[in-house]
């Protein structure tokens, strides 16, 4: 870069401190205390095993003595157990704590997954074009008008009705973040087939195809930069939509084993519980996944208002 | 727009032909239907026997095209719980889960557009803040996380509705049951109802509010003011109706997503409807059943997808069907 008029070039930090985004966010209360709140979530699951007083992993740690305890502040807690236990006499503080990370590990995963597969037949599709681009697309239009909570309901259920309940638990992770993953591709696939269509008709490509450079290079290095900020957007609304899918699956039986819980399995053990008055092991693990769901929303929201991209409509 | 339903039609059949492959795919590798036909005291040369006799030595090719030729003549397998065709299973159930739906659909109908159109024509108030900032709150929240709050709230702490089943039943033409025909049955649907509908509500208040703004600041809307038409007929007449364009193919492609939801709803609350059914076969992997369900949810989201495309192409005039296709 040609450094001559600036007294010293920008680093990568400096100009990002100087961006759109920093200064809105700074100005923009909701949008600090939604991202505080996020990454206290985010550390607090990274370092669960630092923080949390048991193992729920551990079935030696259980006592069936323990359960159903509610919460200290009530009466009747006990003071080891903060939030109290659930059924198995399990720390339901501790359970949060590694069921949030499930939680978030498949909601990111997923949306990962997704992204790649969409970004990819989407730069395609708009690249190439043609009849590609029409059968690529229609496959898209296909997928979507199948609600991905169907798709992954039925999925689940039939892969653990064939393999068994016990095979099913081992691998329930892997298969969670297939099936969000790959149900979801068309949203990218769309926002960045429309930008590939909308940029390459313009000078810069010309130039970089007559520097010779080959297509990969092109869609990779030249046009996929350009629709960043869409994919952005739609990332934070599909991680936010993976976790409830997530959770959704979860408390249907089709998700993470109680023995695992992520945040829909504990909410899912404790609603058999609800009538006998045992709210709390519903309740708190159901507000911590309102939360963390709600603030990735209202930061998808502001982020859609700042970044103001062209979303395919429709 | 002969070519267009055409094509329509051809991709609504190609998507069908793959939900059946689907099926089958998974009937012929999911449980072992010998097993429960004779059950394990038989010996292997009179399994063989039996084997070649119900054809499960065929070809996939054969026994693709017999499953498809008998699942066009509406023969899905009998269900090995019930012992009864799979088909009249599930259409036992669906009524109470078309039941179901309609409740939510009534409440969403009549609960957005007006939160829609106050909150497009009073952006600035109080009230509009308010239920815009619900409605994010109502997206964040999983719907089987609303119906355990409205049990917990209704059955358990107030003990004004009940919190199971479907109550009261009023029979109409010998086969449909209704919960719409005696107070106990609409005290019964009105939670698993709120709970689905709670679901598509914020996305569709969202959807008509924007819509309605962008018509509103539209040359036709600005015009009819000038010309001293009252601003209520404005609203509800002139820039309404074509807000609901928009909300039409949305409204129809959930439509099919709510019946996804159904499972959900319907596992809480235990409606006997075919959500619940499903996952009831699943657990005793009555493939059947699972099979059919596949298939009639299947064909279900084709038609009301297929039948919203075409709505789309007749209601708006401005759509090019000729590129479309």
């Amino acid at each position: 870069m040609n450094s001559i008029a600036m007294d010293a070039p920008l680093t990568r930090w400096q100009r990002f401190k100087k961006s759109n985004l920093v200064y809105d966010f700074r100005r923009n209360p909701v949008a600090i205390v939604s991202f505080t709140i996020f990454l206290v979530i985010v550390l607090a699951s990274v370092f669960a095993g630092l923080i949390a007083p048991f193992d729920p992993y551990d079935p030696r740690q259980l006592d069936i003595m323990n359960s159903e305890l509610p919460p200290v502040w009530q009466s009747g807690g006990d003071d080891l157990f903060l939030f109290g236990t659930d059924a198995q006499g399990r720390d339901l503080w501790s359970a949060i704590l590694y069921g949030t990370r499930i939680s978030l590990i498949i909601g990111i995963c997923a949306v990962a997954l997704q992204a790649f597969i969409g970004i990819s037949i989407g730069l395609v599709a708009g690249y190439v074009g043609g009849r590609t681009d029409n059968l690529l697309m229609r496959i898209a239009d296909v997928q979507l008008s199948f609600s991905t909570l169907m798709v992954a309901i039925i999925f689940l259920a039939v892969s653990q009705a064939m393999f068994g309940t016990e095979t099913f638990n081992k691998y329930a992770l892997f298969m969670l973040v297939a099936v969000i993953g790959i149900a979801e591709w068309p949203q990218y696939a769309r926002t960045v087939r429309a930008t590939v269509l909308a940029e390459k008709k313009k000078e810069y490509v010309d130039a970089a195809r007559v520097l010779g450079f080959g297509p990969l290079r092109i869609m990779l290095r030249h046009i996929l930069p350009n629709s960043i900020s869409p994919i952005f957007v739609i990332s934070t609304v599909q991680v936010a939509n993976a976790i409830i899918s997530e959770a959704s699956l979860s408390f249907l039986g089709l998700g993470m084993p109680v023995s695992q819980p992520s945040l829909g399995s504990l909410i899912s053990s404790g609603f058999d519980y609800i009538f006998s008055g045992s709210w709390w092991i519903t309740a708190i693990p159901g507000i911590i996944l309102v939360v963390l769901v709600l603030v990735i929303n209202l930061l998808g929201d502001w982020l859609r208002d700042v970044l103001n991209p062209k979303l395919y409509k429709g | 727009m002969f070519a267009y339903l055409v094509k329509r039609f051809f991709q609504a059949i190609a998507v069908m032909f793959v939900i059946s492959l689907i099926s089958f795919a998974i009937q012929d590798n999911l449980g072992d239907p010998l097993r429960e036909l004779v059950g394990q005291s038989v010996s292997e040369e009179v399994r063989q026997q039996l084997r070649d006799e119900l054809g499960l030595n065929d070809s996939f090719l054969k026994q693709y095209g017999r499953f498809a030729w008998n699942a066009l003549h509406g023969d899905l397998g009998t269900s090995y719980f019930f012992k009864e065709p799979a088909l009249t299973v599930i259409l036992k159930k669906l009524p109470a889960t078309l039941e179901l739906v309609f409740g939510a659909t009534l409440i969403i109908i009549g609960l957005s557009i007006p939160l829609g159109v106050y909150t497009a024509i009073r952006p600035n108030s109080l009230a509009t803040r308010v239920i815009m900032g619900l409605s994010i709150i109502g997206i964040s929240i999983p719907v089987f996380l609303t119906a355990i709050l409205m049990i917990f709230l209704f059955a358990v702490e107030l003990r004004m509705l009940p919190s199971y089943g479907r109550g009261d039943l009023v029979h109409l033409f010998g086969y449909w049951s209704t919960n719409f025909g005696s107070w106990d049955g609409l005290k019964h649907i009105f939670m698993p109802s709120l709970a689905l509908a709670s679901i598509m509500l914020p996305l569709f208040i969202r959807l008509i509010r924007s819509e309605m703004m962008e018509t509103l600041e539209s040359e036709y809307v600005k015009y009819a003011y000038a010309k001293g038409i009252a601003p209520r007929r404005i609203w509800f007449v002139h820039a309404l109706k074509n807000t609901l364009l928009p909300v039409i193919t949305v409204g129809g492609v959930q439509i099919g997503t709510m019946v996804a939801y159904t499972i959900l709803t319907e596992t809480v609350f235990q409606w006997p409807g075919m959500g619940f059914m499903f996952l009831e076969a699943v657990n005793r992997v009555d493939t059947p059943l699972i099979v059919a369900y596949l298939i009639v949810v299947g064909f279900i989201f084709v038609v009301t997808n297929t039948i919203v495309d075409l709505i789309y192409g007749l209601v708006n005039p401005t759509i090019n069907l000729a590129r479309m296709s």
